[in-house]
């Protein structure tokens, strides 16, 4: 087995034991808002993949991603299953050449990409793409523009995970079930902006052990508001790239 | 509730198991699948027509496979959309090399798994379009809802798009015939009592003996209102105003009509909502072209109706008369 195909095994394992045991958090959530089949439905289809992901005789990072795609595909089923699933299998092949600082942002660009698309969601609809933006953009940065450690930028995007998920709580759904409960949806956590974050901390973690270092420390109470020019601050890191 | 069932896990296997022992000249089950697909499929030369959703509306969506009409159905468990990867066998099995059309019922579970199918199978190489069928007018388009949901309108453009395939058109004016049946139709629907899952046991909603929903959604969604049980012509005109209000076709228009029985109602009432509608399609100067009366989107065993009303031109009329051979509807 590959390393990079190891360390994506290692992950899902871990995700798939975090998400067993958030599972009734998951679902008291989506009670709340939904039809409270979020826990069970996640954990189901993140236990089947992490069977199929140790089943796999000397995968690739990209092999390993695709089969715990397609599996959550298969396993999770109603919306989640496209979302979370499907947009895995789309993105897995950003993994092609194994895991690097530029194959990672890639990836995470273009599974946000197909989540958005999928679920027809934007920053603010209150759903998960409302923690993967802000993830997503911040290991950009991170990566492209600040040219931090992958495992601090990493950290980093946990951290503007969490900000998302806490984002989603005094904002009203516009997609998904709960968008049905119109002004009633104020005042709720997402569940699926939940799972985003619980799998983006397990990932950190286990790349933290691989790594043999602390995950490191940011402060998720205390945004840096940058105070020099203001035009330099507003730079899209976008604009560092060749994209966009 | 009593039910006549094994295991609320085994109901959906079960039934297709009996669909296509009661039918094994015309459907085929895919291996270690929930997916049907017509027994002599893929048809060579032919664009494939596909669809899928929950079960428990039968004989919708497998009762509509065969000859003329769909060339292969994804049953998902009851009341809960087929997963993408049955979605995307089903496009893989039913396409001879013409393209495949998808027609979707406005669900967000199953737009979202049909798509995810679709970009797969053109990964592929499989030429895919696709239509949304969105009939119901009891669901205003708004911010609160994901739009109008999919309902017996549906069956229409399978008719409408199965034909034209039949005929060997190519994949745009099959999609583009599919899309003409979804522009013209319009369904709205009553219950009379709730639907009761097998998982579940018990009624979805409560409505009282006295009371009736109107705008109920297959699946036993709220409706507009809730209102005291009325006479069936009271009932007809509530369903037939708001369907044709909504449509607002011209004087002389020709239609199609629709009285879809939800699982429990007996022919007699169906038949009886029919005799009114057709009244009210004469008092608004509406000429009907055809008329069907029968069980074809049901909600489990919720007693019911909708009216769908289908404004047709030559083309139409013309696919809608096209031979079609399946096991719940034939025309010849």
């Amino acid at each position: 087995m590959t390393d990079d195909g190891a360390a994506v095994v290692a992950a899902v394992d871990a995700v798939a034991e975090r998400i067993e045991a958030e599972r009734d958090h998951l679902t008291r959530l989506d009670s709340a808002i939904g039809d409270a089949d979020h826990g069970g439905n996640m954990a189901r289809g993140w236990a089947e993949a992490a069977d199929a992901a140790r089943d796999l005789n000397d995968p690739d990072a990209e092999t390993v991603a695709k089969t715990v795609g397609k599996t959550l595909m298969a396993e999770v089923g109603g919306a989640a299953g496209p979302l979370f699933g499907g947009s895995l299998v789309f993105a897995a092949g950003e993994l092609d050449e194994g895991v690097t600082p530029e194959t990672a942002v890639a990836f995470a660009e273009t599974y946000l990409e197909k989540v958005e698309d999928r679920g027809d969601a934007r920053v603010g609809d209150q759903t998960m793409v409302d923690a993967l933006t802000p993830a997503v953009h911040t290991f950009k940065k991170s990566i492209e523009v600040d040219d931090v450690e992958p495992i601090e930028a990493l950290a980093k995007a946990v951290d503007a995970a969490e900000r998302g998920v806490a984002f989603t709580v005094p904002i009203r759904a516009r997609k998904g079930r709960a968008s049905y409960l119109g002004w009633r949806s104020v005042g709720h956590q997402d569940p699926g902006a939940t799972s985003a974050l619980i799998i983006l901390e397990e990932l950190l973690a286990v790349a933290a052990e691989r790594l043999d270092v602390d995950v490191p420390e940011t402060d998720a109470a205390s945004p840096t508001i940058p105070d020099d020019d203001p035009e330099e601050a507003s730079d899209d890191p976008a604009a560092a790239s060749e994209d966009d | 509730m009593k039910k006549l069932i094994n295991d609320p896990d085994d109901v959906v296997d079960e039934m297709l198991d009996g669909m296509t022992a009661a039918h094994p000249d015309r459907l085929r089950r895919l291996p270690d699948t929930q997916v049907l697909v017509r027994d002599d499929g893929p048809v060579e030369g032919k664009v494939g027509i596909v669809t899928g959703g929950g079960s428990g509306h039968e004989p919708t969506h497998a009762g509509y496979i065969g000859d003329g009409m769909l060339d292969g159905a994804a049953a998902g468990d009851v009341f809960s959309s087929p997963t993408a990867d049955e979605f995307e066998e089903l496009i893989g099995a039913c396409d001879a090399g013409d393209g495949v059309l998808a027609v979707i019922k406005n669900y967000e579970g199953d737009v979202m798994n049909f798509e995810t199918a679709i970009e797969l199978a053109e990964m592929e190489g499989v030429e895919v379009e696709s239509v949304v069928v969105d009939d119901d007018v009891a669901v205003e388009d708004s911010l609160y809802t994901s739009g109008r949901r999919g309902v017996c309108g549906t069956i229409l453009v399978h008719k409408a798009a199965g034909a034209k395939a039949a005929q060997g058109a190519d994949l745009s004016e099959v999609k583009r015939v599919a899309e003409k049946v979804v522009d013209n139709v319009g369904t709205m629907g009553t219950a009379l009592t709730s639907c009761v899952t097998p998982e579940k046991g018990e009624p979805t909603f409560d409505l009282g003996d006295d009371e009736i929903e109107l705008g109920i959604g297959i699946h036993g969604e709220p409706g507009t209102e809730r209102t005291e049980a009325m006479p069936a012509d009271a009932v007809t005109e509530e369903l037939t105003d708001a369907v044709l209000d909504d449509l607002d076709l011209d004087e002389g228009q020709e239609v199609l009509t629709v009285v879809n029985g939800m699982g429990a109602t007996p022919q007699m009432e169906l038949f009886v909502v029919n005799r009114r509608l057709q009244e009210l399609l004469g008092e608004r100067s509406l000429e009907t072209y055809d008329a069907w009366v029968g069980d074809y989107m049901t909600s489990l065993d919720m007693a019911g109706a909708s009216i769908t009303v289908c404004a047709v031109d030559d083309e139409l009329k013309e696919l809608f008369d096209a031979p079609a051979d399946t096991p719940a509807l034939t025309t010849t």
